[in-house]
């Protein structure tokens, strides 16, 4: 799950990681009372989960009460790449000297945690990763060892931090690690890190991916649930536990797991349609979790067929189909379903189904055919 | 000849007791599969169905001398059993659980290595291994599969690693031994480990190779292929229509730039001189036709 740039900031404080003072606003007027205690001159930010925003004009100095006024007034509403801003961050703003970039994420070939440290801040990293591999320093962490300060300011070092930042910004990156590590992040990243004109050291923004695995010992996590789609389907699914990607395809797909619900978003494109979503109903699902992803399909007006692609493995195929059959009892399914059953208990899922068939209910042999039967049925 | 496990292989079910493990650890059994244990701390004494129940896995071990595990617990005891497992002198570790944090799939990873470098471990998140006619030992539906050989599959993909054995199946076209490696950010066992297994093992002619985007195992994959396997692949990636930047799912399954997309993927295993194809039917397709071209 993706944070807002303001959850992150929330987030990096709990582990002591400075951030510069401010609040967030979802208002013109709630923008000024912020700045009023954050104090003159500010920054007011827009809060999406996109790249690209300062380029947008999603990002505005404002160093009055009108100033702010006049930039919340721009920024609230404003789409920013298909993202509408709902609400600001405003900040104080800092008198920066230096800007560098650093982040923690997983390295998966080398399995091992990896920190990245430059003294090229405040760009696009990506960029620099590309043209100027060399300016960025890494670092691999077994986390068996952890990071101490020691290591941590050798990298300082190496990465070629000013001096006045390199006492700090050891500092930040232990505790950046801490709230990667205990904070069970996918992803920690501060760009730009900055050293202010009065050197200190601190995160001018925040990017923090976590890691939905671990929901189950962050109950602070709460307080993230719900802001992190603006797809009223999605919404939908995620109240209902389900793992659902809204796209704009006509044909709902439900498969079990990931990869073969990908690979069916790539047989329906194959065959000339294409997929309303991604819905992976994940392993050991029964009948309840069938019928709810039923119900979010069939909330979106797009849908003009449904494939159901099932190959039961932990899944069992006759909790499917009971699952099928309920949905159908409970709630008017708009579109013809089609069916391909196979894997752990089929015989028994399509011995189930069997007499619900109809021209709405469809069965088909194989993942292919049932693909053509649903891109031809949402023609 | 299969890799990894055999009809030999004396497996213990870490989680017996519960309904998954119950389910699919007794399936395991009726498959032909030697299950001489079930391990679930509090029960030790008890049977299920005739399999003895034993409070830890080192008691297990000392009792049935068994050599694999397979551990179905639920994702925040999974690390642990894991550990317990090496510890306890179990070389081959299946692990199927789904939804372990990342940061403790790294932590236990790195573990095995330094402390238990004689252990490995497939999975997590993933459906286990099947040699078909030999043994079973995860979550895969026996009956897919088809005793003989002569192809190896290996997937990232739980379901579609059923798929690939239905496919070929289907077909009339064995399989020597399937591994599913799992999709999760650090898989215990990779592409690599069980491409050199069956570039090693001679009764398997040919190896289905199944992807997913996300990562860079596959173009690591395809690395080793194009210098080491002079045996034939055939591939297929999922994932070619996934919007980018989305997670679908697999904690694994991220896309970010232009590295690890389907494009990249197949590019790269199409350069090492692998068969790539656009679905796992046609990937059957393709399969059918190189073995039939062997015999």
């Amino acid at each position: 799950m993706d944070l807002y740039e303001y959850q992150g900031k929330q987030y990096f404080a709990r582990f002591g990681i400075p951030t510069s003072p401010g609040g967030t606003a979802d208002t013109v007027d709630e923008a000024v009372e912020q700045a009023e205690d954050a104090g003159y001159p500010v920054v007011v930010k827009a809060q999406v989960k996109v790249g690209g925003r300062g380029k947008a004009g999603g990002i505005k100095l404002a160093a009055n009460p009108g100033e702010v006024r006049q930039a919340a007034e721009a920024i609230l509403g404003m789409d920013i790449k298909g993202h509408t801003v709902h609400r600001l961050w405003v900040e104080h703003a800092s008198d920066i000297e230096k800007e560098y970039y650093a982040s923690f994420t997983l390295d998966r070939p080398a399995k091992l945690h990896l920190g990245m440290l430059s003294a090229a801040g405040g760009v696009e990293i990506e960029e620099v990763a590309a043209t100027k591999p060399e300016a960025i320093a890494r670092l691999h962490i077994n986390p068996l060892d952890g990071l101490d300060e020691e290591t941590a300011r050798r990298w300082v070092d190496e990465a070629g931090l000013d001096e006045a930042a390199r006492d700090g910004a050891a500092q930040v990156l232990v505790r950046l690690y801490h709230c990667f590590v205990e904070g069970d992040c996918d992803l920690a990243e501060i760009n730009p890190l900055i050293l202010t004109t009065e050197g200190s050291v601190h995160a001018l923004d925040a990017k923090v991916t976590l890691d939905e695995n671990a929901t189950f010992r962050h109950p602070e996590w709460e307080e993230f649930a719900g802001t992190d789609t603006e797809d009223p389907r999605e919404k939908m699914a995620k109240e209902k536990g389900l793992n659902y990607i809204g796209l704009d395809g006509t044909v709902g797909i439900i498969a079990n797991g990931a990869g073969l619900a990908m690979s069916t978003l790539d047989v329906v494109n194959q065959v000339g349609g294409s997929a309303a979503n991604f819905l992976d109903i994940g392993g050991g699902a029964n009948a309840a979790v069938m019928t709810a992803a039923l119900e979010v399909i069939n909330s979106d007006p797009a849908v003009r067929s449904i494939l159901v692609n099932i190959f039961g493995g932990i899944t069992r195929v006759d909790d499917v189909a009971n699952g099928v059959i309920q949905a159908l009892a409970s709630v008017e399914i708009r579109s013809p379903i089609v069916l391909r059953l196979d894997g752990t208990n089929a015989e028994a899922g399509r011995a189930l189904l069997a007499p619900h068939l109809s021209d709405r209910v469809l069965a088909e042999p194989t993942m292919l055919s049932a693909a053509r039967r649903a891109v031809e049925l949402a023609r | 000849m299969s890799i990894f496990v055999d009809e030999r292989t004396t497996v213990v079910v870490q989680g017996l007791t519960g309904g998954q493990g119950r389910f699919h650890g007794l399936r395991n059994r009726d498959y032909g599969t030697k299950i001489v244990g079930g391990i679930t701390p509090g029960k030790g004494g008890t049977d299920v169905e005739g399999v003895p129940v034993f409070d830890t896995v080192a008691e297990a071990v000392d009792a049935t001398g068994a050599v694999a595990s397979f551990v179905v617990v639920p994702p925040r005891f999974a690390c642990d059993a894991i550990l317990e497992a090496a510890a306890a002198g179990i070389s081959f570790i299946v692990c199927i659980t789904e939804g372990i944090p990342a940061q403790d799939e790294a932590s236990a990873y790195n573990r095995l290595v330094r402390e238990f470098p004689g252990t490995r471990l497939l999975g997590p998140n993933c459906p286990g291994i099947i040699s078909p006619g030999k043994t079973n030992i995860g979550i895969t539906s026996g009956d897919i599969a088809l005793a003989g050989g002569p192809v190896g599959i290996v997937s990232r993909s739980g379901t579609l690693t059923y798929q690939a054995l239905h496919e070929l199946s289907q077909q009339g076209v064995g399989q020597t031994t399937c591994v599913g490696i799992g999709g999760d950010p650090v898989p215990g066992t990779n592409f690599i480990d069980c491409l050199e297994a069956f570039e090693a093992d001679p009764d398997t002619k040919a190896v289905m190779m199944i992807g997913e985007i996300g990562g860079s195992e596959e173009e690591r994959a395809a690395e080793y292929i194009g210098a080491h396997m002079t045996k034939p692949v055939v591939a297929y990636v999922a994932g070619v229509t996934a919007p980018p930047g989305r997670k679908m799912g697999h904690a694994g399954a991220i896309i970010s730039g232009s590295q690890g997309t389907a494009q990249a993927k197949m590019e790269a295993l199409d350069a090492a001189g692998v068969v790539v194809t656009a679905n796992p039917t046609e990937a059957g397709e393709k399969m059918v036709e190189i073995v039939r071209g062997l015999s």
